[in-house]
C-alpha cells in the first residue's frame, strides 16, 4: 500500500506492506536509520519519533496510521549545518556514550521542551522515562536537556 | 606565530564520536544494508535440557523466499565448536593457584544435544527477515527431554544428567589459593562469623542487542564482518581458524556500538555462523538479534553463592577469612574461570588481612551462560566481603565506618604486596592510592559520620528509618596480555592512530586522539583515529576489564616513540642540528631555544618517502609507520570509596537513596568529563542490579524475564542524586599515570544498599544477605504480609517489584 507522509518538512512516501510499521518504514524505505530497533514493543524508546506533535513509539505504530501526517526524526532535528541546542548541550554535557539511546532520547526531549520550555528536574526525568539509557545513568542526560531549555527561552527572549 | 598547541591530557574536549551520534548519522550493524543482502533468523530451544531426535527441514525449505535451511548435523563436518578456552591463564598463573579447569567446547549448533532455552538448533536464511521468521515456524522438531540441571545443587549432585558428556562432570572449573595460613588461623581468632551470601543472576543488557553482517567477495577470497563486539581480533580469529581462511583474509569491524559491558567481550556462534553463509551462498549476510533472543542467548552475569567465615579481634581487626562459593555459568563458559579468579582475588578489597583462603567451583547448569559483565566477579565478591565487614562492626557494635578505617592498607604502605597471584600469573601487588582518604571524602560528603548519625537516631524517634551503606573495593585495570597500535604520519602530516580497542561508547576517538596529540605536540584536529578494524592493526586484543586507556595508549607510545626516533634524524639532517637539541613542537621538530628554526611533520614525512628524492641520512628506512605491542607486566589498581544514605518506607518496603556518593581513584584522568560519565553509568547500573534487575528461572529451567515488561532497567526517573570525586593518584606502572576505569562504578552499589538498609533497620537486627533487595523482604521486617502492602501502596510496590 502507498503511504505518504511528511518527514521532517518533506513529503515522503513509499509502497509498503501493510504490516509495517512506522519504524521499519522509516529505516528500510526511506534510508533514515536514526531512530533504533531496542525491543520491537514499546518497551525501550529507542525508536521515538514526533507525530503531529506527539512522541510515539514508532514501532508500535502501523505505517498507514501515519499516512498523512507529520513525522520528525533525529534527522529532522538540526538546521542545515547548525545543530539544535538539545544536540549542542548533548555534546558540551558529555551526556551521551554508545549512542543508541541519543536519537529517541533527544525526539523526546524535543517534544519535552517544545510544550514546556522551563522544565524542573522532576518533570525532564518523568519526560525521559520511556526512554531506556543503559550506558550513562541518565544524570548529564536529564543536566543537558534543563541547560538546553534554558538557552532556548533566552534565544526567544532575544528574537 | 602559530599559537602554542595545549597539552590535551587532562581536559574534558568534546567527544569526536558525538556528532553523528547526535544527528542520527551513527552506523550501527543493524544500520547496514548492503545490495542482495540476505536475512538470518535463528531457531532456538525451548527447553532447557533436550536430546534431539530429529530436525525436520523439509516444509520450511520451500517456504516463500528461503535460501538455506540447516541444522546441527548439516554444519557438523565443516564447522568446528568454539574452543572453551577463549581466554587462557598464563603458565605462571596455573603454577601458583591450584586449578583444575574442563571448559566445554560451545558448537555453534549443536547437533546431538540442546542445552539451554534459548540455544540454536537450526536456521534459516531468506529474502527478508520476515521471511525467514515465517520459515522458522514450519520446522518440525522431535526433542526427548532430559531431566534439566537447574542450579548449583543439581550440579554438584553427582546424580544428575550430565550437560556435557565428554567432560563427566558437571563442574567447568575448580580453583583454590591462599595467602599466610589461610583457615588454620580461624583457630586462633577471638571471635569468629560465619554467613553465606548469594548474589543473584542478572545481564548486561545493552540497548542495542547483538548483531552480524557478513559480506564476501569472491574475486579476492575475502570476507568482510560487521560485528556488535568489544573483540573484533578474536572474532577475526575465530572466523578465520573455522572457515580455514588465513586471518589477512578476513577483516572484522565493529562500527558504532550500542553498548556491551561485557556481554560482547568473546565470540558468539553467530559471528562465526553468518561468516559461513556469506562464504557458503556468496551473498551479504545479516542477522540482527532481537530483545527476546538477547534475553535468552547473550551471556548472563553474576550468580554466586558465597560460604565466608572471618575471624576478628574485640576491636574489629580482621586476621582472616575464609571464602568459598560456586558460580553458576550456566552451560557454556566463555571466558573460562576467569570471573572466578576475579572474585578472589579481589576479596580482599582494601584490606589488610593477613591470612585468607578461598576456592571456588564454576558450575555448568541448563541456563544461559554466564560471561563477565561490568565488574566480572568483583561486584559478587565486594558483596560477599563488605557485607562481612559490616556484620564483624554490628557483632563489636562498632560503627562499620571505623572497622573498615581499622582495617584498610594505609597510603604509606603503598606498594603494598597482597600475597595473591593475579591471573597474568603475577603477584599482586596494589601499586598507589589512599583508600582510607576515599571513605573519609565519601563520609564528608554526606555530612560526616557522627552528624549523620545524630539524625538517623533522631529519625527513628520519629518513626523514619534512615541508614548509611558503605562499600569499598579495589579494581585490577588495564590487564594484559597486550594492546596494539599502528601509528603512522600521512604524507599529508597528519597523525594517523589505529588501535585493537573497541569501544562501545567509551569514547576512545577521542581518548587516543588526546594521547596521540599530547605525544606528537600537535593539534588534537591534526589526530586521526580509527579504533575496532582489523584491516588498520595487524594484531589487538579489545575491550574489556578495563583495560583500553591503560594499554592501548601504551601502545600508541610505544609506535610513537619508534617513529619519533626516525623523525629526529630526519629532522636532524635537513636542519643541520644534533639530535639532541631538536624538539617536537607546533606539529613538527624545532630547535629547542631557537623559534624560527623549525620542519613541519608534512615536510618530514616528505623527506622520508622511498625514492630518488628522499632526503633521509644514511641507514635510515624510508617510511613512517610502526605497528607496536604493548604488553604491561601486570595490573595497576583503582580503587574507590561508596556511601550512600537510604531511607526505608516502612509501609511499602521501598528504598529512597537520598544521596550517593563515590569517591573514585583511576590514575591521572586523560579526559575527565568523560570518566565521570563511566563511572556514573556504572553506578546507576550497579543500582539497577542491587534493586530492579533480576533474571529469573523457574524450577524447570525456563526462563520467565525475557523482555523489558518482566527485567526492569533504571529508567530516568528512578536515578537517585549521584556525586562523584575523583582522587588522580598517578599509577606508578605507565608513564601516563592512567588506570582504567570502565567497569568500577558498577561494583559497589548492591552491597551499599543491602549495607544502608541493613543499617536503616538496626533496630530490627535485619540481615539481607543476598540481592536483589526487594520491597517485599523490607516490608516483611515490619510484619506485612505482602499482599496487603499491595493494597495499602497500591502502585508503588507494583512499579517497583
Amino acid at each position: 500500500m502507498l503511504v505518504e507522509l511528511k518527514v521532517n518538512g518533506e513529503p515522503r512516501s513509499a509502497d509498503v506492506p501493510p504490516e509495517t510499521t512506522l519504524l521499519k518504514m522509516l529505516r528500510e524505505y526511506l534510508n533514515l536509520t536514526g531512530a533504533k530497533l531496542g525491543c520491537d514493543v514499546g518497551d525501550c524508546g529507542t525508536c521515538t519519533v514526533i507525530v503531529d506533535g506527539v512522541s510515539v513509539n514508532s514501532c508500535l505504530m502501523l505505517a498507514a496510521r501515519a499516512n498523512g501526517h507529520e513525522v520528525t526524526t533525529i534527522e529532522g532535528l538540526a538546521n542545515s549545518n547548525e545543530l539544535h541546542p538539545l544536540q549542542e548541550k548533548f555534546e558540551e554535557h558529555g551526556a551521551l556514550q554508545c549512542g543508541f539511546c541519543g536519537p529517541g532520547m533527544l525526539i523526546s526531549a524535543k517534544n519535552l521542551l517544545d510544550k514546556n520550555p522551563d522544565p524542573t528536574v522532576f518533570e525532564v526525568r518523568d519526560a525521559l522515562a520511556g526512554n531506556l539509557c543503559r550506558c550513562t545513568g541518565y544524570t548529564k542526560i536529564i543536566e543537558a536537556v534543563i541547560d538546553a531549555g534554558r538557552v532556548m527561552n533566552a534565544e526567544q527572549a532575544n528574537s | 606565530m602559530t599559537e602554542p598547541i595545549p597539552g590535551y591530557i587532562g581536559q574534558s574536549v568534546p567527544r569526536r564520536e558525538d556528532r553523528r551520534l547526535l544527528t542520527g548519522e551513527g552506523v550501527f550493524v543493524a544500520d547496514i544494508q548492503i545490495p542482495g543482502m540476505l536475512h538470518v533468523a535463528i531457531a532456538r530451544s525451548q527447553l532447557p535440557h533436550a536430546r534431539i531426535i530429529d530436525i525436520d527441514l523439509s516444509a520450511a525449505k520451500c517456504s516463500e523466499g528461503i535460501k538455506l535451511a540447516i541444522s546441527g548435523l548439516d554444519i557438523l563436518e565443516h564447522l568446528p565448536p568454539i574452543h572453551g578456552m577463549q581466554l587462557v591463564a598464563p603458565p605462571s598463573y596455573r603454577a601458583r593457584v591450584t586449578t583444575d579447569i574442563l571448559i566445554p567446547d560451545q558448537p555453534l549448533i549443536p547437533h546431538d544435544k540442546v542445552r539451554f532455552v534459548g540455544e540454536p538448533y537450526a536456521l534459516v536464511v531468506a529474502e527478508s527477515r520476515q521471511l525467514a521468521e515465517d520459515a522458522l515456524e514450519l520446522i518440525e522438531v522431535d526433542f526427548d527431554p532430559l531431566p534439566p540441571v537447574t542450579g548449583p545443587d543439581d550440579a554438584l549432585n553427582e546424580l544428575s544428567e550430565l550437560l556435557h558428556e565428554d567432560l563427566g562432570r558437571n563442574v567447568a572449573a575448580v580453583l583454590h589459593t591462599k595467602k599466610g595460613r589461610g583457615a588454620e588461623a580461624l583457630e586462633a581468632a577471638p571471635h569468629r562469623l560465619k554467613r553465606q551470601f548469594a548474589i543473584h543472576r542478572y545481564a548486561a543488557m545493552p540497548l542495542e542487542c547483538r548483531g552480524v553482517v557478513a559480506d564476501y567477495d569472491t574475486r579476492t577470497d575475502t570476507l568482510t564482518l560487521w560485528s556488535s563486539t568489544q573483540v573484533v581480533h578474536w572474532v577475526r580469529r575465530e572466523v578465520a581458524n573455522a572457515l580455514g581462511m588465513p586471518e589477512q583474509n578476513v577483516r572484522c569491524i565493529a562500527p558504532d556500538v550500542g553498548g556491551g559491558f561485557g556481554c560482547k567481550g568473546h565470540v558468539y556462534p553467530e559471528d562465526i555462523l553468518i561468516a559461513y553463509l556469506a562464504r557458503r551462498l556468496r551473498r551479504p549476510v545479516k542477522w540482527i538479534e532481537d530483545r527476546h533472543e538477547h534475553f535468552l542467548n547473550s551471556t548472563h552475569a553474576r550468580d554466586n553463592i558465597y560460604d565466608v567465615e572471618v575471624g576478628f579481634d574485640n576491636e574489629g581487626r580482621i586476621q582472616v577469612l575464609t571464602s568459598y562459593f560456586l558460580v553458576d555459568s550456566g552451560a557454556y563458559s566463555p571466558i573460562g574461570a576467569g570471573i572466578a579468579g576475579n572474585s578472589m582475588v579481589h576479596m580482599l578489597g582494601p584490606y589488610d588481612i593477613p591470612n585468607y583462603e578461598t576456592g571456588c567451583k564454576v558450575l555448568l547448569t541448563n541456563r544461559t551462560p554466564n560471561a563477565p559483565y561490568r565488574g566480572a566477579g568483583r561486584p559478587e565478591a565486594s558483596f560477599a566481603m563488605e557485607r562481612a565487614v559490616d556484620l564483624v562492626a554490628s557483632e563489636l557494635e562498632i560503627d562499620p565506618a571505623e572497622v573498615r578505617f581499622r582495617n584498610m592498607i594505609k597510603a604509606e604502605q603503598m606498594p603494598y604486596e597482597v600475597g595473591l597471584t593475579y591471573r597474568d600469573g603475577e603477584p599482586i601487588v596494589y601499586d598507589s592510592g589512599d583508600y582510607p582518604k576515599a571513605l573519609r571524602q565519601a563520609l564528608d560528603k554526606l555530612g560526616g559520620l557522627e552528624p549523620f548519625r545524630k539524625r538517623q537516631k533522631d529519625a527513628l524517634a520519629d518513626g523514619r528509618y534512615l541508614g548509611l551503606g558503605l562499600g569499598c573495593y579495589v579494581e585490577g585495570t588495564g590487564v594484559g596480555p597486550f594492546e596494539g597500535a599502528t601509528v603512522k604520519i600521512d604524507p599529508s602530516g597528519k597523525i594517523v592512530v589505529a588501535t585493537g580497542a573497541c569501544p562501545q561508547g567509551q569514547g576512545h576517538e577521542t581518548i587516543f586522539a588526546q594521547v596521540a596529540a599530547d605525544i606528537w605536540g600537535v593539534s588534537i584536529d591534526d589526530v586521526y583515529v580509527t579504533v575496532a578494524d582489523t584491516a588498520h592493526v595487524t594484531m589487538g586484543f579489545g575491550t574489556i576489564g578495563s583495560r583500553s586507556t591503560v594499554t592501548a595508549s601504551g601502545a600508541i607510545q610505544v609506535a610513537s616513540h619508534a617513529i619519533q626516533e626516525k623523525v629526529l634524524a630526519i629532522a636532524s639532517g635537513i636542519l643541520e642540528v644534533a639530535k639532541n637539541d631538536l624538539e617536537l613542537r607546533d606539529g613538527g621538530v624545532g630547535v629547542k631555544g631557537v623559534p624560527g628554526m623549525h620542519i613541519s611533520y608534512r615536510e618530514v614525512a616528505h623527506a622520508a618517502r622511498p625514492g630518488w628524492d628522499h632526503s633521509r641520512p644514511e641507514g635510515i628506512n624510508a617510511g613512517l609507520e610502526e605497528t607496536s605491542y604493548y604488553e604491561p607486566k601486570t595490573v595497576t589498581w583503582a580503587y574507590a570509596a561508596n556511601a550512600a544514605i537510604v531511607e526505608v518506607n516502612p509501609a511499602t518496603g521501598e528504598i529512597l537513596i537520598e544521596h550517593y556518593v563515590a569517591v573514585h581513584d583511576a590514575g591521572v584522568l586523560v579526559n575527565p568529563g568523560m570518566a565521570d560519565g563511566q563511572v556514573k553509568g556504572g553506578l546507576v547500573q550497579g543500582l539497577g542490579g542491587g534493586i530492579l534487575e533480576e533474571i529469573v528461572y523457574d524450577d524447570h529451567g525456563q526462563l520467565l524475564t525475557g523482555s523489558f515488561l518482566d527485567y526492569l532497567l533504571p529508567t530516568a526517573s528512578d536515578v537517585p542524586p549521584i556525586t562523584v570525586i575523583h582522587l588522580e593518584t598517578p599509577s606508578p606502572l605507565n608513564s601516563l599515570g592512567v588506570k582504567g576505569l570502565g567497569e568500577g562504578g558498577a561494583i559497589a552499589p548492591p552491597v551499599v544498599i543491602a549495607n544502608g538498609v541493613c543499617d536503616a533497620l538496626r533496630p530490627f537486627k535485619t540481615e539481607l544477605n543476598s540481592t536483589p533487595i526487594r520491597p517485599c523482604d523490607i516490608a516483611a521486617v515490619f510484619g506485612d504480609d505482602p499482599l496487603d502492602l499491595l493494597q495499602k501502596s497500591g502502585e508503588s510496590l507494583l512499579t517497583r517489584v
